[in-house]
């Protein structure tokens, strides 16, 4: 729908005289967006001299990013690298958000599909779902070391919650007219679940997932704060020992483009399995 | 198979193809249970139009569901071809109130639904898919989306998925009760040319009165309250019927006949 309209627009564009067009681009709202951005920065860079504050609190955006391209521009496998612990940060997160919610997805058929289950289980997932889960990151650093894998897990336990607990809204909350639908053609258990079930259950897990996308970013990092050898967490860490603001801001910039890619290439892949929803209601129906 | 027709062959009464005795269901537990439906007792002949009309609660999709064989019933016995209904059959198609078309398949998706349940031959279940999508006017539109169609297109689309498995009983839950006026009666005509075409034994429920006529070889009426049939009237208009036939007495008479008895049961309080 979104790219329709923007074709639509482009070919209209395209038809009328260059100052027209001029025109309605100096109008667009993205490029006043572009522009406010530029004027905070520069607030940014000069207003840190004109108050006088200190770098170790607040440095000129300059140092953001010169501290970026030199983390940028190190040997990839230098100590400093964002390149190096990007890379650890970002396996954690992929790692233990594809374990994560893959085990809640499974679990969240499991259980829907078994009402004994469900009794049986249910309780306990609302009693782990109000927990703080982060703070159980020290012990399960404890328990599983500086490595990849605490961090992992740390992970995995933040994306399991909200891609099981919607899973299973979104098995129960199934129109029964279209299970009736599939039971009046004879069909399995398994045929109801693959054909009917499933799919009307796409909207709610891809809700769940958003969700248990921002938490993975969240889980890595705090699991490097608590303990680790490596990752952007541990940058952060080392950077404001040293009270390196800049590059703590570089850091943070980068973890921001990670958390983003993120978010769009989940929301490409809701694109691809949900094209016959309505784009909006795609994401209002089970925000709510 | 051979039980079957040697049961059918062994019976009385040969046109009976659906058998209804002293069926009975009741929702809930005994103690506060709920009779829907009480005592009913019909056939059906093979091949015929039955169309079953009565105000809302009076049990008329209760009944539906239970031939269809997705509901267990409490006393009585249902019998379709000499054998007694237990569950889902492969030769029964069910068009429901709502199309219930699933948005994520096109036009043909859905209407190829059954082959994929059932697992007969894609080739030729597509072929069919389209002779029947013909059927009903909806070529040229397989590969829409069912959003994208109106609503006397969506349950089209559902009856040609209803017809796919080529069944031998075709159940019909209030199929047009969503549809404007307009659409209902065209949609009436078409349902008669099918019914026609295909030779189905067709089970329509309705609430509406002139429809149950106009379609029906035979209209069962039910009251509510329990749940029982109360009169099954005999539809002598001759075939193919028009929209005119309205006018004529034999419609007239039957029309004001099911009134007389929704009235006297107390089902409009």
């Amino acid at each position: 729908m979104e790219t329709d309209t923007t074709v639509a627009v482009a070919g209209i564009a395209a038809n009328e005289p260059e100052t027209a067009s001029w025109r309605r681009a100096l109008h667009s709202t993205r490029l006043h967006s572009l522009v406010l951005l530029v004027l905070l920065l520069a607030f940014w860079e000069f207003g840190v001299g004109l108050f006088n504050i200190p770098k170790f609190v607040l440095p000129p955006f300059s140092d953001v990013v010169r501290a970026l391209y030199n983390g940028l521009t190190v040997s990839p496998l230098a100590r400093d690298s964002f390149w190096f612990h990007g890379a650890v940060t970002l396996t954690e997160v992929l790692a233990g958000f594809l374990i994560g919610s893959g085990v809640g997805l499974v679990m969240g058929m499991v259980i829907s599909e078994s009402s004994y289950l469900d009794e049986l289980i249910r309780p306990y997932i609302s009693a782990f779902q109000s927990l703080p889960k982060v703070a159980i990151a020290p012990i399960i650093v404890m328990w599983m070391g500086y490595g990849l894998e605490s961090k992992i897990a740390i992970v995995v336990l933040l994306t399991f919650f909200p891609v099981l607990v919607t899973s299973i809204a979104g098995f129960k909350a199934v129109d029964i007219d279209r299970i009736d639908l599939l039971r009046s053609l004879s069909a399995t258990r398994w045929q109801i679940f693959a054909k009917v079930k499933f799919p009307s259950a796409l909207p709610f897990i891809f809700a769940g997932l958003d969700v248990a996308a921002a938490f993975a970013v969240v889980g890595a990092i705090v699991g490097e704060f608590v303990g680790a050898q490596s990752g952007l967490g541990v940058m952060i860490m080392q950077m404001d020992a040293q009270l390196d603001t800049g590059g703590s801001f570089a850091v943070f910039l980068i973890l921001a483009l990670m958390g983003v890619t993120l978010t769009a290439a989940l929301r490409a892949v809701r694109r691809h399995f949900l094209s016959w929803m309505p784009a909006q209601t795609s994401r209002r129906a089970v925000s709510a | 198979m051979d039980a079957a027709v040697q049961e059918r062959s062994s019976g009385d009464r040969q046109s009976d193809y659906i058998s209804i005795r002293g069926l009975s269901k009741r929702f809930g537990s005994r103690a506060d249970s709920v009779l829907a439906l009480k005592n009913i007792n019909c056939s059906i002949e093979r091949g015929s139009f039955v169309s079953v009309v009565g105000p809302s609660g009076c049990g008329k999709s209760t009944l539906l569901r239970i031939v269809a064989g997705l509901l267990p019933y409490s006393e009585g016995s249902v019998q379709m071809d000499g054998q007694a209904i237990v569950g889902t059959r492969r030769d029964v198609g069910v068009v429901f109130q709502n199309s219930i078309l699933l948005p994520w398949r096109t036009v043909l998706e859905n209407v190829m639904l059954p082959a994929e349940v059932l697992g007969l031959d894609l080739k030729a279940s597509r072929e069919r898919a389209m002779m029947l999508l013909n059927m009903v006017g909806l070529t040229g539109f397989e590969g829409k989306q069912p959003l994208q169609l109106s609503g006397g297109m969506q349950q089209r689309a559902s009856i040609a998925r209803a017809l796919l498995h080529d069944p031998k009983i075709l159940l019909m839950d209030e199929p047009f009760g969503a549809l404007d006026a307009l659409t209902r009666e065209q949609m009436n005509l078409e349902l008669q040319r099918i019914w026609a075409e295909s030779k189905k034994t067709v089970i329509l429920i309705t609430h509406s009165i002139p429809e149950a006529i106009f379609l029906g070889d035979v209209v069962f009426v039910m009251t509510p309250r329990p749940g029982s049939l109360e009169r099954i009237i005999r539809i002598d208009l001759p075939r193919p019927r028009n929209m005119d036939m309205m006018a004529m007495p034999g419609f007239a008479d039957a029309a004001h006949e099911i009134r007389e008895l929704f009235n006297h049961s107390g089902s409009f309080d």
